[in-house]
């Protein structure tokens, strides 16, 4: 399946994005992001960027005040997703020019639309920034 | 006008809810929010539909229930407007998943968009279907999605392709309608439909063994000259990641080539030089390369072996076990993990850079390495590996402890070469680590203790000398207290003493002040101070002179709140002060603890462990081992409860066999193969019938007997499996007569109850039999009531009559309790136990059942286990 959720939260552990690939219910997934968040917030730099939860793989990057954090399966590969998470910053980057927490969240349906046309399903669908943002320009455009 | 620009007001709601200072002040923002949308939703309002929803999204991503706000996505997917629709699917997707009804309903809508004439409304569509998707809906729109594989915009083909992973996910029988479209989507060159086009073509060999075969032929050339293609490719700026160009498809490329090689030859064979070229060609310096790296390592373990490669490969990972980024590092032992089973040397001669990750600071890579050291472990490293452990327990982290403990537990138990080591490193474990110890490893220890008698004196006085140094660690101090109940003597008198021992002065009222210490301790659980006090009761008897204070602590006991302590301070205080004459004999030293139960037990609560090694050959319980065909039943029916024992690996499964099984293994071997084409499981068996000593003559012919005699009746010798020593001594000519002699009042008796069924006798060994007698419930085919009778032809007298049954998963077992726990002998009474088996399926399958059988003859623990299939055909 590869990656089966990704959250965006920031320093004080608000979740900011949050985009699930498998069925759970509201209570469980307050109940992983408030345990993922917890043990990912608690490492420090020096410490590798992979965690292991349930039988989940957190694969999480820092970002100034944000965290990107992402759930794969177990034979998922890790370096990989870190540099997913790489270019999904960058594209938003490119999108937003030095995206900034609020960025993301006054335009949630934005980062949305960005990482419908990067991932579906769990897989990659997409990995040209020009790619992906061709659709949201052109609508931005229409409008 | 935009729905998107003039959300003020939900820009409003967010700075609202982010100016909020506790929890209780965002609910009720969000409850006023809440409010305002349902009443929005209720007047039908249709500017601010798309707004609403942009704002149930927030709520829903904060963790609030939005299910009101379903009906709404639906609404605006119904709409015409892109925009709407846009923020309709999307709503679809956050707010509502597979399971909902309200999904139904949105079918015919995407059937619709799937149709229609604007490629991004299509694209909006096909996301949606590819995210959230139920069976049903698979089965409905995947010709739509079919037809969609080959739109002339890659766009939509990328996205047709994903979806297609989603259907085949949800409904494997469509897998081959995609087989031919998704090879050609391999030959593309667009990215976006490559990276799809190679996902979907991997799902599909996942899901068919044909699709499998048939990308094997066809495209695994295509696949790597793609690859290739793509290492050698000049620099393409879209797609350049740190000078390489697309790391992502290079990943799953690989992935594909993984499993296009699995175990076949030709294809791995093709992929050799590419898969060599990655390997050596790719720049380490960076992340990207180094994730190729890592997959191509995957890859190429995976693969048919070609030696030169698995070099490589090993090279790469040692590389990346001394990289100092703890990312990689972390990737190399979760690769070497895997390589372990492909090239165990290899992996062992990093072991000391293994070893050193188990002191990592981190927490993930110390998990992760200490998993590898455990794979590692094997009998002639396991001492100086423990040792390293054990040091690492005394400084490791309070939350890594557990963790670590365990392991060494088990490493130890595992590998342990002889017991008075096992019983040192438990000793340093628990002086360590007393609080992390599972009940279940003081348990086995206590057990260790109990049956090394060489080595009782030697335990208690290192244990002694351990609780004055760890006197806070719960475990140690509840073996400690045990021990000098037990062998309190051996350590005042320095009984036993071994040459590496320094002698130490211990008094008689020194051994008590432990348990003293023990019971008094604040934070002492109810198991410690009980243990306690019984050991108090034990050295009472041993240590007359310490018998007046000893009698002190318990009665101090009396008036304890705990009813246990209570009462065995009541208890014990009238042995002490009344019973004076019996109280030596009362609390002798505890007989041996049966080791092979335990055993046993702890190996039917670890299944796992005992499943991943019993594929190739199985041993029956007597200790024959045969070839699985014929006894696939027998199999399925004891893996449900009874570990079954087997001969490729598991130590304590040896010992299981040599201490508790008296056919043994050896004996086996001297037995003829059954001759003809019986049951082979009835040779096997009965052989389990004969002493040890018999000529490998004698028992040919017992299986000849059997092989001729025609009657039904003899089945029930099939039944007869393991015999405990005393019981196979007996000779085999008395235990076949009593066998035909018991039938006849058996069938009589059968008879008079004008039940259907015959009666069968289920067990006869050459003392116990077991007969059971059937009947039907009114009105249920299904179940049948089954009487046992258990008779005990030896003379002596069992007590402690246990019968237990297991039945495999087709079957349900109800067991009402037996009408007694104890059996005269001479066959002058029985035990009855009326039994309740539900076939689920009647008619095509047949009854077969596991007995076990416990009870005590002269103190002596017997056990006695045996298989019944010789049910009547029909129940």
């Amino acid at each position: 399946m590869g990656i089966r959720f990704i959250l965006m939260v920031n320093k004080q552990g608000q979740t900011r994005l949050a985009q699930y690939y498998e069925n759970l219910t509201l209570e469980e997934r307050r109940a992983l992001e408030g345990e993922i968040v917890r043990k990912c917030l608690a490492r420090n730099e020096q410490q590798c960027s992979f965690v292991e939860h349930r039988n989940y793989k957190i694969v999480y990057r820092r970002y100034a005040s944000l965290f990107f954090l992402v759930g794969v399966d177990n034979d998922e590969n890790e370096l990989a997703i870190l540099e997913f998470i790489h270019l999904l910053v960058e594209t938003m980057d490119r999108h937003f020019g030095n995206v900034c927490e609020l960025d993301i969240m006054f335009h949630l349906e934005k980062a949305h639309f960005m990482l419908e046309e990067m991932v579906m399903n769990g897989c990659i669908v997409e990995t040209s920034k020009s790619n992906i943002l061709s659709p949201i320009q052109l609508m931005e455009k229409s409008s | 006008m935009n729905p998107f620009s003039s959300g003020t007001r939900l820009r409003d709601m967010i700075r609202a809810i982010r100016a909020c200072k506790t929890a209780a002040e965002e609910r009720a923002v969000i409850r006023k929010e809440c409010a305002a949308i349902r009443a929005a939703i209720d007047e039908n309002d249709h500017d601010y539909r798309h707004r609403n929803l942009a704002k149930l999204m927030f709520i829903h991503m904060l963790g609030y229930p939005t299910h009101f706000g379903q009906m709404e996505c639906l609404k605006l997917i119904a709409s015409a407007g892109f925009p709407e629709k846009r923020i309709g699917y999307l709503g679809l997707m956050l707010l509502l998943d597979e399971r909902q009804e309200v999904l139904m309903l949105v079918t015919n809508s995407l059937k619709q968009d799937l149709n229609h004439s604007n490629q991004y409304i299509v694209g909006l569509a096909l996301c949606a279907l590819g995210n959230i998707c139920s069976a049903e809906m698979a089965r409905d729109l995947a010709p739509e999605v079919e037809r969609l594989l080959q739109f002339r915009d890659p766009n939509i083909r990328k996205k047709a392709a994903l979806c297609s992973i989603r259907i085949i996910r949800k409904v494997p029988d469509l897998a081959e309608n995609f087989v031919n479209p998704a090879a050609s989507l391999l030959k593309e060159k667009h990215h976006g439909v490559m990276i799809t086009g190679v996902q979907l073509c991997t799902e599909l060999c996942k899901h068919s063994s044909e699709a499998l075969e048939y990308f094997r032929k066809k495209s695994t050339e295509g696949a790597v000259k793609t690859l290739k293609d793509l290492v050698n490719s000049p620099y393409a700026p879209e797609y350049d990641i740190a000078g390489i160009t697309d790391p992502f498809l290079h990943i799953r490329l690989l992935k594909f080539l993984r499993v296009l090689g699995h175990e076949d030859a030709d294809a791995s064979d093709y992929m050799n030089d590419i898969l060599a070229q990655v390997a050596t060609k790719t720049e380490s310096n960076k992340n990207a390369g180094n994730a190729i790296l890592y997959e191509c390592v995957e890859t190429i373990m995976s693969i048919e072996d070609s030696g030169g490669l698995r070099v490589l490969a090993i090279n790469i990972l040692g590389r990346f076990l001394s990289n100092r980024d703890n990312n990689i590092r972390y990737v190399a032992l979760n690769m070497l993990m895997k390589a372990i089973t492909v090239d165990g040397q290899a992996v062992q001669r990093h072991r000391a850079t293994i070893l050193e990750c188990v002191k990592d600071s981190d927490a993930s890579i110390r998990k992760r390495a200490l998993e590898l050291v455990y794979l590692l472990v094997n009998e002639s490293n396991v001492k100086p590996l423990t040792k390293e452990l054990i040091d690492y327990l005394e400084v490791a982290d309070q939350e890594f402890k557990g963790d670590l403990t365990a392991k060494i537990c088990s490493i130890v138990a595992k590998y342990s070469p002889e017991k008075i080591w096992y019983i040192d490193q438990m000793l340093k474990v628990l002086s360590e680590a007393g609080n992390f110890v599972k009940d279940e490893v003081w348990h086995g220890l206590i057990v260790v203790i109990s049956n090394a008698s060489d080595l009782h004196g030697y335990t208690v006085r290192a244990l002694y000398r351990a609780f004055q140094i760890s006197s806070e660690q719960e475990s140690l101090v509840r073996v400690t207290v045990w021990c000098i109940g037990e062998y309190g003597d051996m350590l005042v008198n320095n009984i036993g003493m071994l040459d590496i021992e320094d002698p130490i002065v211990v008094t008689e009222s020194d051994a008590v002040d432990v348990a003293e210490t023990a019971i008094k301790r604040h934070n002492s659980d109810l198991t410690i101070k009980a243990m306690a006090m019984i050991a108090l009761l034990k050295l009472s008897s041993r240590f007359p002179s310490c018998s007046e204070r000893i009698n002190h602590l318990i009665v101090q006991y009396k008036g304890s709140l705990v009813l246990e302590l209570q009462q065995r301070s009541i208890e014990f205080n009238s042995i002490i002060a009344s019973h004076q004459n019996m109280r030596s004999t009362l609390v002798e030293r505890m007989p041996v603890l049966d080791e092979a139960t335990f055993i046993g037990k702890r190996a039917g609560s670890i299944p796992a462990s005992v499943s991943s090694s019993n594929r190739a050959a199985i041993n029956l319980p007597n200790g024959v081992s045969k070839s699985a065909a014929p006894l696939v039943d027998l199999l399925d029916l004891s893996s449900d409860e009874v570990p079954v024992p087997s001969s490729s690996g598991s130590d304590f499964i040896q010992d299981l066999l040599g201490l508790d099984l008296s056919a043994a293994p050896e004996q086996s071997g001297s037995n003829p193969a059954p001759k003809s084409g019986t049951d082979v499981l009835l040779d096997l068996l009965s052989i389990g019938t004969t002493p040890p000593a018999q000529s490998s003559a004698f028992p040919a012919d017992i299986l000849s007997n059997q092989e001729k005699s025609p009657t039904s009746q003899l089945d029930g010798l099939s039944s007869l499996s393991l015999l405990p020593a005393s019981k196979a001594s007996a000779p085999v000519s008395s235990s076949t007569i009593d066998l035909l002699g018991g039938l006849a009042p058996n069938v009589a008796s059968s008879d008079e109850n004008g039940s259907v069924y015959p009666s069968i006798v289920a067990y006869e060994s050459g003392s116990l039999r077991i007969t059971f007698d059937f009947s039907k419930a009114a009105g249920s085919p299904q179940t049948t009531l089954i009487h046992a009778t258990f008779k005990n032809l030896s003379p002596n007298v069992y007590s402690n009559f246990i019968f237990q049954a297991a039945v495999p998963k087709f079957l349900q077992l109800h067991l009402d309790p037996a009408s007694g726990s104890t059996l005269p002998g001479s066959g002058n009474g029985s035990i009855t136990q009326k039994l309740k088996v539900t076939n689920s399926q009647y008619g095509k399958k047949h009854l077969v059942m596991r007995l076990r059988i416990a009870y005590k003859v002269d103190d002596k623990d017997i056990l006695e286990e045996a298989q019944v299939n010789n049910f009547p055909r029909n129940l």
